[in-house]
């Protein structure tokens, strides 16, 4: 049973090749028949052609000013200024060219390199930001404070899309993450509080977000009930029951229920002092740095071992993992519960780093933010770590925007990640392509 | 290792074998190469839920009617006489109240106080637990059907008016969803498509300064128009992308949103003198009026509510659009093959749910709240979901749902006041009432309506299934 789920190519996706005529394998012929479209290039040209006529003719003759260090860095590097209108110009017309290379390759029915979309990303980020700041009433913002807030913010989203790259990775359609951070957060409070220690409550979160994952296995895999429907009620479900609690329970005696401790931000001596790097990658809580280390574990878990290989072969093809011996509703049942743990410890997050309290719907929708995520970064791991940075990116720059006070009206730039992600899986930016039997019920024939 | 004992059977419908023993039918329709291997039910399981062409989100039929996939045998036929889809509904209800009930109690003071001497008088504490469940649903009734205290008869039946107002968005958003389901398409996106209806719909109402009746109908299709357009939008992109529409309805409910937001902070639509963000009062000539005087909030969106509902069932079972739409929900794969436009379907019946829930919209603005705010869609957008959920789909289904639901809505508020009960209970009753109506075994086996040879059948039907499938 070991030996046969063994693939010869560890890390690649199984890919079976001969696949059985079977109805749902077909769903997107004209996708696959032809390989190289031209949505990419049209959308970087339109893209492009965007932000040099906006980021740079129309931009700003101000000059950005992007400080680095902080107070207390061991080493101070100089702010960076940049005059936003040569920036805007120049950034824009390298953006043109990436287009222009990218129809290029087209036009050679080749596939573009996966940097292309990336680099253009950055570079189309890098002109926004500058043209943002340019054309502020005080065009300065601290580079360091700008992307360590935006990690933090990405936390509880980081946590949301490991547990749905988990759940759908195996095959289960996981909406219920909004559900799982929630019932996360209000447990780590309310254990917290009981036992005053945030240790306590972090386990505890990671315990209810499982709890109310298997409740989506059990209704999902056991009584095959369709998992989105599973998944939307589940939400409503631990909203209202989180809520009530909230109202009888917390709001009746808050030094008891609601008041539990912070997580410490645990500082690490000399490597927390690096320019930028430093408060980013060790000047974190706990459960800051269980991100990292999550990410990392589940991408390796995923892809570089026997257990990920036969997750990913439930989640492809679940008959032939299922003749291969592998137990596919098991597999799955465990995945989302695993899924549900992860996204609950996002959800303590809320209540244990960010603020010291739980109040209703206190995930805001982030839960939906995390599914995005997991979508963009394709189903992977560290793909959805990066999604979900930019979209923590997004969300800091909304609140910083509206301080240094931009033309840029700040609901556009909370709009921001949802319209990437509606572009993304219209397959606009690079094809995101979930798990071929992800969503669909396997019943043992 | 059970599944050790199995690998024999499974390996009948080996990819390998179908084609080279039928190569010539596996060249012809789906349908026909599912025939030969029926005992596998994984296959016609898939067939089922993913429907086959479109992206996997397709709404199996089987959930709609609340069954599960799989086991559609003829045997259930007999089974669902005694154990209907009707007798299930009712009982998920009243799971589901139970369970609120004694969430309610599990957290009453004086159930908590009496539960400290359980062991010396447990009448106490279950009296105190009954009191303390019925008390908020009393108050539940009261608030949204019939109030014993009320002056007079239009005084005691205020309830019931209100009840029918707040339903009437719930119905025709729940139309919208509903008809999407149908379609094989989760629209999650009526609370995006409300707020769009809404935005158009109100901005007819207080900037355009038109004659009556026409000013009404105006903002009538400007709403309809504009949860069209935002649902169609949806429809759209996953005709043409093949993106899937639950992630596309969710991320329009939040641009949808903030697009508000941002309007209600515009010149163009913000209160002149206001710091809120709130929009000018409609015009008188732009409301819905009401239909039992203005003592009641109830107005003719609720009339219109019915006349969609009339409609969505004229519409799915009597045209040829609503078969097609149907068909493309069952089996958009041999939707296609036999000649539907699946696409067009997918678009069209995107922009009518957009439009049912665009009325909600309009029900809202120029019906019971008269202003837009960003708050005009409430939770009506959700809700709406497990309205059709509950309806499994059906119009008139739905409309009941919808009353249902309205009643919760306007009796938790007076609940909220009477008993103290937060309105939130709502919400867990609600999704458990869909939960346990989407896994009807699950409620038989809580009430004990599983019958014990059903255990036996799925036994007995496999090997008399693998026989049928080796003769044929």
């Amino acid at each position: 049973m070991s030996t046969t789920a063994t693939s010869p190519v560890p890390g690649k996706p199984l890919k079976p090749q001969q696949r059985p005529p079977h109805p749902d394998r077909n769903r997107k012929p004209a996708v696959s028949a032809k390989p190289v479209t031209w949505k990419l290039p049209v959308t970087l040209l339109v893209l492009a052609v965007v932000a040099f006529i906006v980021f740079g003719l129309l931009g700003p003759h101000g000059t950005a000013k992007f400080g680095i260090s902080s107070g207390g860095d061991f080493f101070q590097l100089p702010a960076i200024e940049v005059p936003a209108y040569l920036a805007g110009i120049v950034l824009s017309v390298i953006m043109l060219g990436l287009a222009g290379y990218a129809m290029v390759l087209k036009t050679k029915n080749v596939r573009p390199p996966r940097w292309l979309p990336v680099v253009f990303t950055v570079l189309f980020v890098v002109s926004f930001l500058i043209w943002v700041v340019g054309g502020a009433r005080t065009p300065s913002i601290s580079l360091a404070g700008l992307i360590a807030g935006s990690v933090t913010l990405a936390v509880p989203i980081v946590f949301g899309s490991l547990s749905g790259v988990l759940c759908e990775r195996a095959g289960v359609v996981n909406i219920a993450i909004e559900g799982q951070l929630l019932g996360g957060a209000f447990t780590a409070a309310i254990v917290a509080s009981l036992t005053d220690n945030p240790y306590l409550g972090l386990l505890a979160a990671a315990v209810a977000g499982a709890l109310v994952s298997m409740v989506l296995a059990v209704f999902s895999i056991k009584y095959v009930v369709n998992q989105i429907i599973v998944g939307v009620v589940l939400n409503v479900l631990i909203s209202g029951l989180t809520g009530f609690l909230f109202s009888t329970v917390m709001q009746a005696n808050k030094e008891m229920f609601n008041s539990p401790g912070r997580l410490p931000i645990i500082e690490i001596p000399v490597l927390s002092s690096i320019p930028v790097l430093g408060p980013i990658l060790f000047k974190q809580s706990v459960v800051g740095y269980l991100m990292y280390v999550a990410v990392i574990v589940v991408w390796i878990g995923l892809f570089k071992t026997k257990w990920g290989l036969r997750v990913r072969a439930v989640g492809e093809h679940p008959q032939a993992a299922d003749t291969l011996g592998i137990k596919v509703n098991a597999t799955r049942f465990w995945n989302v519960t695993l899924g549900g743990a992860v996204a609950g410890i996002g959800g303590s997050f809320f209540t244990l780093v960010a603020i010291d309290s739980f109040t209703k719907e206190i995930s805001g929708g982030r839960g939906f933010i995390a599914l995005a995520a997991m979508i963009l970064g394709r189903w992977n791991p560290i793909g959805a770590f990066f999604a979900a940075l930019l979209f923590g990116f997004a969300d800091n720059l909304q609140s910083i925007v509206t301080i240094i006070g931009t033309p840029v009206p700040s609901q556009f730039m909370a709009m921001l990640p949802y319209l990437v992600t509606v572009f993304a899986v219209a397959g606009l930016v690079g094809r995101s392509r979930p798990p071929a039997a992800d969503g669909i019920p396997y019943v043992k024939g | 290792m059970s599944e050790n004992n199995e690998p024999r059977r499974t390996a009948v419908p080996d990819p390998d074998r179908i084609p080279a023993a039928q190569s010539p039918e596996s060249l012809a329709t789906d349908a026909e190469i599912e025939t030969p291997d029926v005992e596998d039910t994984a296959f016609v399981t898939s067939l089922d839920t993913a429907g086959g062409a479109m992206q996997p989100s397709a709404v199996p039929v089987s959930a709609q009617s609340g069954t599960l996939p799989g086991a559609e045998e003829p045997d259930s036929v007999l089974r669902k006489i005694f154990t209907g889809n009707g007798v299930v509904t009712i009982l998920a209800v009243l799971l589901a109240l139970i369970l609120g009930g004694l969430l309610i109690a599990s957290t009453d003071k004086v159930v908590a106080a009496t539960s400290s001497y359980f062991f010396a008088r447990p009448g106490d504490f279950l009296s105190a637990v009954w009191s303390a469940a019925t008390g908020s649903y009393v108050a539940l009734f009261q608030g949204s059907v019939f109030n014993p205290r009320g002056s007079g008869v239009g005084g005691q039946f205020a309830p019931l008016m209100e009840t029918l107002t707040i339903a009437t968005p719930l119905i025709t958003a729940g139309l919208g969803v509903a008809l999407a389901f149908r379609a094989g398409l989760f629209n999650i996106g009526a609370q995006g498509q409300i707020i769009m209806a809404g935005i158009l719909a109100s901005w007819v109402g207080f900037a355009l300064h038109l004659p009556v009746g026409l000013h009404l109908l105006l903002v009538l299709l400007a709403g309809v128009i504009g949860g069209a357009v935002w649902g169609g939008l949806v429809g759209v992109l996953k005709a043409r992308t093949g993106a899937h529409e639950v992630i596309l309805t969710i991320m329009f409910n939040y641009i949808a949103l903030y697009f508000v937001r941002y309007l209600l902070d515009s010149e163009a639509f913000q209160r002149p003198g206001e710091t809120t963000p709130i929009s000018p009062i409609l015009d008188p000539t732009a409301v819905y009026p009401q239909i039992f005087g203005s003592q009641y909030r109830l107005h003719i969106g609720f009339l219109l509510a019915i006349a969609a509902t009339v409609f969505v069932s004229w519409l799915l079972n009597r045209s040829t659009i609503g078969f097609e739409f149907r068909a493309v929900g069952a089996n958009p794969k041999a939707a296609l093959t036999a000649g539907i436009n699946v696409p067009r379907a997918t678009i069209l019946v995107m922009a009518i749910a957009g439009a049912l829930a665009g009325l909600a919209g309009v029900a809202q603005v120029a019906g019971t709240e008269k202003v837009l705010t960003d708050g005009v869609a409430a939770t009506y957008g959700f809700d709406a979901i497990t309205v059709a959920l509950l309806g499994r789909s059906t119009p008139w289904g739905t409309f009941a749902a919808g009353v249902l639901f309205g009643a919760f809505r306007a009796g938790a508020v007076q609940m909220q006041i009477q008993t103290g009960t937060p309105i939130d209970i709502v919400l867990v009753v609600q999704s458990l009432i869909v939960l346990f109506i989407a896994a009807p075994p699950l409620v038989r086996a809580i009430f004990g309506l599983n019958p014990r040879k059903k255990k036996a059948a799925p036994a007995g039907k496999s090997p008399k299934a693998a026989t049928t499938g080796g003769a044929a």
